[in-house]
């Protein structure tokens, strides 16, 4: 079917739906002014998702760019775009709003994050006649508020966990009132979301320390650093519920998100329907997300966010997100709804196009769904933000039950300025175990090169018993951190394969000149022998053994391959290698394996029987010497591309081993480098504010003797 | 090229219109209209070159050949392999020590990946010192791909009695910088040798082709516009020093290369003056202030990737061969020569079944084929270049040796390569075959492969003896290869013939003389000597060839126009 007559379709359906909707819960027929037109304040995936589906119902699309993403999808995706310039302008609410009526937009979809949380700025829209497609701004605000919003729950009957909201920001006074709860306990950006601003205090001697982090982070992030003070529970779940709210008083819930894996407490996996989840909490939580909702007058999508205590089976309402939610999608899979449209619907005065029973009836029949985020980031180095070039971006066949929210396409970059998700992997099954399975297979066929990924953790978690279990909790991934991260064993046949693969480069580019019988054994015991040196890339370390492969070509496309190093020992003899660049096809003695190896630089990575596998090629002898690259022992490098944010320490300090020296900003999110040895700071190569590249010296210390 | 590809269709072709007896008889044409053409489609028309088989893999003949040239082989299996380990161990060792990279390795890491190095003479050196092994005559020589130039690769073996120059080094260096020449073949020498070999100073440095000869080369060739590329691994002391001073650019390793024209003790005892090596003639001293050399390396491997730079930077044009799609691989199995050639000279070789295994598709227009038949000539492809080819199928007769005098007339006004196939005991000897003048006949033959100016090369893939041996492009007419199958023999006669005109002109023979006539004729103590470029595996004679092709006519190689001599009607 063509694209466009799809896409009428659907815009016809979803009109028709909206008289064929008999369940309404009032009589009164609603007034509706249409959307025609709609700005798009955000950027990446969700401000293509969101334009994917208003195009869908005709409705115009102006997006919106920043000079680093002048090229990104989301940008070209429309004819109408506008550039704003600086990297941060997308949280320029004055600036998107008269650029919105510039343009002649009815409408402004703020999406998440940015601006999406900002009554402020729905109110600015309201003022200026634009729709906010969200809720009412004074409903942002009331939720925006941790501890106003919680009175409103306590008075609505929502259970709420016990802590200090108040006005007081007294360190001393907040000490008084977490001792008052009992540690543990969380301190947290009144204004604060998805992780940043919020710190835990095991014990009393941590607390004041990790105050002052939130607070800096909440300054420096939505400059605010208001903080309250709860209770922290040990074994908790995140699970919230997706509500709709309309004009005419009504609320639904489209079923609960069970978001418990997280790391830096950010999700990384979310599903829907929650894991080992009693029927009765279940509908109960649906109901106080309903009675939150309409608590405080709301419209349009919303989340309410209960922690949930594994060892009580107790819930307490944590916040409400008043937007649409990255993990959107899994609610979508489940109810079979498209909640954008919903949120175009609602914004355009209808009804909500289905009622709560109808709800609960599809989620029963439609099974599972899981979604993966897939992060520029790396695991093993405790999932430091990174940034880069896609320079090869190989994706799962879409299908019924795969879907993929993404904002980038291969050429693309990854940009230190923004979040570091590449994409959104959503697989839903008929059970839970089907969904993790496909969403396993679905991550093996996901290649991403040229920045750290996710994705060879996300498969370890696909394999991990009690997640497929369903035991999930918070710290799930702390807890099992000995299996998510044990070292990885790499196969021999890898190293071969990452030897024939850089050869065979080499070779498809030769061959255009030279032919004859080049590449065949010429003379009495001919050898053509080259050796490779490998490190693995996790044990890229000073003293690691690089894996050697010796490639002796005895044919045109055979050869002889001996692996050694690192444990490893094998050899193959009369393997035949077919390049098809950029993968090659090799018959082993025992065994076929084909791999895509890409490289970037001295980085190889290979995908293999679905796996990623990371390799760096080491630097010949002469290297160092011949490039006359500097000596760097004695100092401390960016990890990534970065802002410095301060400076712990002074020059001339005498520093501890692990103590913080600078403390960094990248992705919006806060890093503390510490100091790997002990020693003498010698110089603070850069001040805060500074604007760093990944590698470059951040800290020197003094020469030491011997 | 499709003519080519179709051919095993053609054959398949050819056997049933061979076997089917079937004759339709021929329309009658009415006499009114116009006659037509009959139209033969390629398939067809490319059958009748087609060569056929009735090689019998399961007889006892080709059983018995293979097994004994199997002995043959892996004899020289052996033996190369000890010749590739270089030097004794603890040379090696030492070497290593140093930081230094084995020559062989050094030449395996100058080439590109993928292409295959055409080593020459190998054996050079074996057995040929009473008091010394010295393996591959302790240097390495032969052509390999570069960069994407084919280049004239010569490496000293230092393991190698500190790669000092024997006369057989010597020879042999001057050997490949002879074929560099003609072939114009870029040089990458990778210098790491203590000078000439002082005992054997006489047969070392005074004459027209010893030590001296090398650097007139280097400049001739140098003048000729063939690039000379020196990288200085280890000493070049003395003559030696001039080998990167006449290099038009050189590369030396820090701490490792030294160039002077005498070293520290010799400086010490001719003015008194005491100086180490590295300020008397290091890599860093020359290359920051004598300028001797252009740049400093940092070990063996950096100076090797530098070469390749010099190399990528020489503006070599390169040829374009024809692509593997337009020929096709031999018909019949290349490795059936085993069986096919026998190390009894005495049997006869059928040439027909060797050439169906060396050239492109077993296609071959063979040319006056009923004619002097002893001799076979015709046009085939190797990798796709057009080739003439001249191949004894038994005594050369007053025939043969006209009809091969035409084929190479017709190759060299053609510009078509030439290649030998040698095999030949001698012209016809006797009353009919002087009456038929068979001298005169023979000179015919001699006369135009001498002045064939067209790439020639010559395989020795059974006897070569007599003026059999002139007329069949033996060393003497310099064909720009000439390589040597194991079982192949050189001399002026066998041994047999030897004793017995020996005894007939009354001299009594011992048995003594007749094993070591025996003996220098073999392929192994002709390869050790040089008088050839190598012994080839039967079966690579097609690979061997086709770089031997590329490199003759690839570059900035163009064949030239031929002028013959007076031929004796």
């Amino acid at each position: 079917m063509l694209p466009t007559s799809r896409s009428r379709a659907i815009a016809r359906s979803l009109l028709t739906s909206n008289t064929s909707r008999a369940l309404s819960a009032t009589a009164s027929t609603p007034k509706t002014t249409p959307i025609t037109s709609v700005l798009i304040a955000n950027r990446g995936e969700i401000a293509l998702r969101v334009g994917r589906t208003a195009s869908a119902l005709g409705v115009r699309c102006t997006t919106l760019y920043t000079a680093p993403d002048a090229h990104a999808q989301h940008a070209l995706s429309s004819p109408f775009a506008v550039n704003l310039g600086a990297p941060n302008a997308y949280l320029d609410g004055e600036r998107i709003i008269s650029v919105a009526k510039q343009q002649g937009c009815e409408a402004l979809h703020p999406g998440y994050g940015f601006l999406s949380e900002n009554s402020a700025f729905a109110k600015r829209c309201v003022e200026e006649g634009l729709v906010f497609i969200g809720p009412p701004w004074k409903a942002i605000e009331a939720m925006g508020n941790k501890s106003r919003s919680k009175d409103i729950m306590i008075k609505a009957g929502v259970p709420c966990i016990p802590g200090y909201h108040g006005e007081n920001q007294d360190p001393q006074f907040l000490l008084e009132e977490a001792k008052k709860i009992g540690f543990p306990v969380m301190v947290k950006a009144v204004k604060g979301g998805g992780g940043k601003g919020m710190r835990i205090a095991m014990s009393e001697s941590e607390f004041l320390t990790n105050l002052e982090s939130a607070k800096s982070e909440g300054r420096n992030s939505f400059g605010d650093d208001v903080m309250l003070v709860e209770k922290y529970i040990a074994t908790p779940r995140h699970i919230e519920v997706q509500i709709f709210a309309d004009k005419h008083g009504n609320a639904v819930a489209l079923g609960e998100r069970d978001c418990s894996l997280q790391r830096r407490h950010q999700k990384i996996l979310e599903e829907a329907p929650a894991p080992n989840l009693a029927e009765d909490i279940r509908q109960d939580l649906w109901e106080k997300a309903r009675a939150a909702a309409l608590a405080v007058g709301y419209e349009g999508a919303g989340t309410v966010e209960f922690i949930f205590d594994n060892d009580t089976n107790e819930f307490y309402f944590m916040e409400m997100n008043t937007r649409l939610q990255v993990e959107h999608p899994v609610t979508e899979v489940v109810t079979g709804e498209d909640l954008v449209s919903w949120q175009f619907k609602v914004a355009a005065g209808e009804p909500l196009p289905l009622d709560q029973d109808t709800i609960a009836k599809r989620i029963s029949e439609r099974g599972w769904a899981i979604e993966a985020r897939i992060y520029a980031e790396n695991p093993n180095q405790n999932f430091m933000p990174d940034s880069g070039k896609l320079i090869h971006l190989k994706t799962p066949q879409i299908s019924d039950s795969v879907r993929i929210d993404a904002g980038f396409v291969q050429g693309d970059t990854v940009s230190s300025a923004y979040d570091g998700m590449i994409a959104k992997l959503i697989v839903s099954g008929p059970t839970r175990e089907v969904a993790i399975r496909k969403l396993h297979a679905a991550l093996e066929d996901y290649e991403v090169v040229g920045l750290s990924t996710n994705i060879e953790f996300l498969k370890k978690i696909c394999e991990s018993a009690p997640f497929i279990k369903g035991d999930v909790e918070t710290g799930y991934i702390k807890k099992h951190n000995d299996e998510l991260f044990a070292p990885e064993v790499i196969e021999a046949e890898v190293f071969a394969q990452a030897a024939l693969g850089l050869l065979s480069k080499e070779l498809s580019m030769s061959t255009t000149e030279i032919q004859g019988p080049h590449g065949e054994a010429i003379g009495f015991g001919a050898k053509n022998e080259r050796q490779f040196r490998f490190f693995a890339s996790s044990a890229a370390g000073g003293d690691a053994e690089p894996v050697l492969v010796s490639v002796n070509q005895s044919g045109r496309k055979m050869f002889d391959i001996e692996v050694k190093g690192s444990g490893i020992e094998a050899s193959y003899a009369n393997v035949v290698c077919e390049p098809k660049s950029p993968s090659i096809s090799t018959f082993f003695p025992h065994t076929r394996i084909e791999s895509t190896i890409i490289t970037d630089g001295d980085k190889i990575t290979l995908f293999q029987r679905g796996k990623q596998t990371q390799l760096t090629c080491a630097p010949p002898s002469w290297f160092e010497k011949a490039l006359g690259l500097k000596d760097v022992a004695n100092s401390v490098l960016a990890p990534m591309p970065c802002k410095i944010l301060r400076n712990e320490v002074k020059e001339g300090d005498e520093v501890e081993k692990d103590q913080a020296l600078v403390v960094i900003e990248s992705m919006k999110m806060e890093t503390v480098i510490r100091s790997p040895q002990k020693g003498v700071i010698a110089k603070l190569v850069h001040k805060a504010g500074d604007i760093c590249k990944a590698g470059t010296a951040l800290v020197l210390f003094e020469q030491t003797e011997g | 090229m499709s003519s080519i590809r179709a051919s095993k269709g053609a054959l398949r072709l050819s056997r049933r219109l061979l076997s089917s007896n079937s004759r339709a008889p021929l329309p009658s044409i009415p006499l009114a209209s116009r006659s037509i053409a009959t139209h033969c489609p390629q398939n067809q028309a490319s059958a009748i070159s087609v060569l056929p088989t009735i090689v019998d893999p399961s007889s006892d003949e080709y059983k018995e050949n293979a097994r004994q040239m199997g002995e043959v082989i892996s004899k020289l299996e052996a033996l190369t392999k000890r010749v590739h380990q270089g030097g004794p161990p603890k040379a090696r060792q030492k070497h290593l020590e140093r930081k230094k990279m084995l020559p062989r390795d050094r030449v395996a890491a100058l080439i590109d990946p993928g292409t295959s190095f055409l080593e020459l003479s190998t054996l050079a050196g074996h057995d040929v010192y009473p008091e010394a092994e010295v393996p591959a005559g302790g240097i390495i020589s032969g052509i390999g791909v570069v960069e994407g130039v084919t280049c004239m690769i010569i490496a000293n073996d230092s393991t190698v009695k500190g790669g000092t120059y024997y006369p057989i080094t010597v020879k042999k260096h001057l050997r490949a910088q002879e074929i560099a020449e003609e072939n114009k073949l870029p040089c990458v020498y990778l210098v790491d040798s203590g000078g000439a070999n002082l005992p054997h100073q006489a047969d070392v440095f005074p004459d027209r082709n010893h030590f001296g000869r090398i650097f007139y080369n280097q400049a001739r060739m140098s003048s000729k516009g063939i690039p000379q590329i020196a990288v200085v691994m280890g000493p070049c002391t003395a003559g030696g020093a001039y080998m990167p001073a006449m290099s038009d650019e050189s590369i030396i390793v820090d701490g490792q290369g030294h160039i002077f024209l005498a070293g520290p003790p010799l400086v010490k005892a001719a003015t008194g003056e005491e100086v180490s090596a590295e300020d008397l003639g290091g890599g860093k001293m020359h290359t920051s202030v004598s300028g001797v050399t252009d740049y400093l390396a940092v070990d063996d491997a950096h100076a090797i990737v530098l070469a390749r730079r010099s190399v990528s930077n020489l503006n070599w044009p390169k040829k374009r061969f024809p692509p593997p799609t337009a020929y096709e691989e031999p018909l019949h199995d290349p490795e059936e020569l085993v069986g096919i050639a026998s190390t009894n000279l005495r049997r006869p070789l059928p040439i027909h079944e060797v050439i169906a295994r060396i050239v492109d598709g077993s296609v071959f227009s063979e040319f006056k084929r009923d004619y002097g038949s002893s001799l076979v000539t015709g046009f085939a492809h190797i990798y796709g270049h057009k080739v003439g080819i001249v191949a004894n199928n038994g005594i050369l007769f007053s025939s043969s040796s006209l009809k091969g005098a035409h084929f190479i007339e017709l190759c060299a006004q053609r510009k078509i390569p030439l290649i030998f196939l040698q095999n030949i005991s001698g012209f016809m000897v006797g009353t009919d075959a002087e009456r038929e003048g068979i001298a005169k006949n023979g000179a015919k033959l001699v006369t135009a492969v001498a002045c064939a100016d067209v790439p020639k090369f010559t395989v020795v893939v059974g006897a070569s003896n007599g003026a059999g041996n002139y007329g069949m492009c033996g060393r003497g007419y310099s064909p720009r290869f000439l390589f040597m199958w194991p079982n192949a023999k050189i001399g002026v006669m066998g041994s047999e013939q030897l004793t017995a005109v020996m005894e007939t002109v009354g001299k009594s023979v011992d048995p003594e003389l007749k094993a070591r006539i025996e003996r220098e004729s073999e392929a192994v103590y002709s390869s050790a000597r040089i008088w050839d470029d190598g012994v080839i595996l039967p079966s690579q004679t097609r690979r061997v060839l086709g770089l031997s092709l590329m490199a003759a006519l690839g570059g900035k190689n163009e064949v030239s126009e031929t002028k013959f001599g007076v031929f004796r009607m």
